[in-house]
């Protein structure tokens, strides 16, 4: 008879439960009314720190949905020592993110070689027309003030955590 | 039967009578519109939720909300369902579930050997819509009679699903309407009357050392509750057996095909259903409106009420309790719990309870005394349990190894 001690041992669990509930509340976090905190390194939406990008399109290429478009230019840019030739650099015309194809497998974030794009935790984009969650560079500037700073590792890790680039004023 | 009809019946009578009955009405609609906030509020508490609670007071106006949007629902009729059946099934199901309430007593005082009457106009009645004299009866064929609502909406739907579903209802209502029978003959038994008043009555007195209640639930010895709680729920289709409305597996069960008032209709029954099995079993197993004698009644006829009313409140925390911990039989557990357990269990206590009340009367003579004799057949009765139920054991462990041999398992593995 294994049945009467079963029984009373799921009737403790739930009424254990309500106890919980009822003396400190229940977990449920109700979203419009206030807000929830999201993890630490949440992914919600991508920022781009455009100084940093080089318009090498290596994210444009990983990426699965073909979600990032760039298009961009050659400068000349003045030499960095007197008497130097100018240096050629690549400006950026167009860098847009849709989000509205955009899985959130942060691959471009993890492929970009000069720190150029950064996770967000922020989630409250939607938009009343899907093409309008077409991000583009100012856009996904805009996001880099929401970028939280890098946790530090644990004791003895061998890398050492990024910095998120200041922003700078304009 | 009510006082007030005693003498002849004049036209007072017939006012207090539709008076009663719309009183009830309206208390049984309220009760259960509460009845589903209620659950859905402890249930969400079960389950470390919030529940309802942006229509009014802490969500207590949903159920409104709810019954305006299925009343302006569009009313679907399958092509393939009979619509006269369709029709009717949902008022099949809500109409017993309301009259069973009548049968329940609300209120009153019932200590110190009050019959629970109070007086209205300078008419003394009950406070109950109906006490027949057959009142358990009447319980028993309108209980049945629910069942053929959701059985005829299931077959009138014309559809697999709640074909399904109400064939398990009319399996389950017959496999578990014995034990819950055979539960309330053992009341039947210690009353010795078959009216809801009787029965709160002869509960209202003292009972051992004058503060343990004369409750039936202690009078008949505890089993016949367990059982009565067990079947009843069946009864409910509540879970755990909510086998005929199982979502995983059929759906929404015999309610598949409905939709707009007519859904609304079931649910509707459902609830009632569940609140008028609490108030059943308060009524024949806990008292009823008769509190503990020795506290007395200091409310006058509002003692029984309050009494009445945290009885039941126990009970509907009991039913989603239940439904927020134990998960669904499987259909083979569900037979084989009824059949094999229950079905034999409250009928051995039957006869185990009827053997004992022969005893104390004295009219078997073994012994010297009539307590001599209570305790030859107590004991008497409790080895022909134990044999019958050993009987019992082997017979199906017998028959199981023959099925699984004439399967085709090999005879020495099987045991």
């Amino acid at each position: 008879m294994g049945l009467v001690p079963g029984l009373a041992t799921g009737l403790g669990i739930t009424f254990k439960e309500i106890i919980k509930t009822v003396v400190k509340g229940a977990e449920t976090v109700q979203y419009p009314h206030e807000k929830e905190e999201p993890a630490p390194r949440a992914r919600g939406v991508i920022a781009l720190h455009e100084e940093n990008c080089t318009s090498c399109m290596l994210c444009a290429r990983e990426c699965p949905d073909w979600c990032i478009y760039i298009e961009g230019h050659k400068e000349l840019a003045p030499p960095r020592r007197a008497g130097g030739k100018p240096r050629s650099v690549n400006k950026l015309d167009r860098f847009d993110i849709d989000y509205s194809l955009c899985m959130y497998c942060g691959i471009c974030v993890e492929v970009c070689p000069f720190e150029a794009l950064f996770w967000s935790p922020e989630y409250e984009y939607s938009e009343l027309k899907i093409a309008d969650l077409l991000h583009d560079k100012t856009k996904l500037g805009k996001w880099m003030t929401t970028v939280p700073e890098f946790e530090a590792y644990e004791a003895g890790a061998e890398v050492k955590a990024k910095k998120v680039p200041a922003l700078e004023k304009k | 039967m009510d006082p007030y009809l005693l003498d002849g019946v004049d036209f007072g009578d017939v006012v207090l009578s539709v008076a009663k009955a719309i009183l009830a009405f309206v208390i049984c609609l309220v009760a259960t519109m509460f009845m589903v906030w209620f659950e859905r509020k402890v249930v969400s508490r079960l389950q470390n939720r919030i529940g309802p609670n942006t229509s009014g007071p802490f969500g207590i106006l949903q159920t409104l909300m709810d019954g305006i949007k299925l009343f302006f629902k569009e009313d679907n009729i399958p092509k393939e369902a009979d619509p006269f059946v369709f029709r009717l099934a949902p008022y099949l199901s809500l109409i017993p579930a309301f009259l069973t309430f009548t049968l329940i007593p609300l209120g009153g005082d019932f200590n110190n050997g009050n019959d629970g009457a109070v007086t209205v106009f300078g008419r003394e009645t009950f406070l109950q819509v109906a006490d027949p004299p057959v009142g358990i009866l009447f319980f028993l064929a309108m209980s049945s009679l629910g069942i053929y609502g959701i059985m005829l909406a299931g077959w009138a739907s014309g559809s697999k699903y709640p074909l399904l579903g109400s064939v398990r209802a009319s399996a389950q209502a017959i496999s578990y309407e014995a034990a819950l029978g055979l539960s309330l003959a053992a009341v039947v038994l210690v009353t010795g009357g078959l009216s809801m008043n009787s029965i709160v009555m002869q509960q209202a007195g003292e009972g051992f050392g004058g503060i343990i209640p004369n409750f039936n639930i202690i009078v008949t010895g505890f089993i016949p509750f367990a059982v009565f709680l067990i079947a009843g729920t069946a009864e409910l289709n509540r879970p755990p057996f909510d086998l005929v409305e199982a979502e995983q597996e059929l759906v929404g069960g015999f309610h598949t095909e409905y939709s707009g008032i007519r859904f609304a209709l079931f649910f509707l029954a459902e609830f009632m259903n569940t609140v008028t099995m609490a108030a059943i079993i308060v009524t024949l197993f806990f008292g009823g409106p008769a509190g503990p004698a020795f506290l007395g009644s200091t409310l006058g006829w509002l003692t029984g009420m309050f009494w009445f009313l945290l009885k039941l409140l126990v009970f509907l925390f009991a039913f989603v309790w239940f439904r927020a911990s134990l998960p669904r039989f499987r259909y083979d557990q569900l037979m084989s719990l009824g059949w094999k357990l229950l079905i034999p269990l409250s009928l051995g206590w039957l006869l185990v309870l009827a053997g004992i009340r022969v005893a104390r009367n004295g009219d078997l003579g073994i012994a010297d005394s009539a307590f001599g004799d209570t305790l030859i057949v107590i004991g008497v009765a409790f080895a022909i349990l134990l044999i019958g139920m050993y009987v019992l054991r082997s017979a199906m462990t017998n028959a199981r190894r023959d099925r699984l041999i004439a399967a085709g398992f090999n005879p020495r593995e099987v045991n």
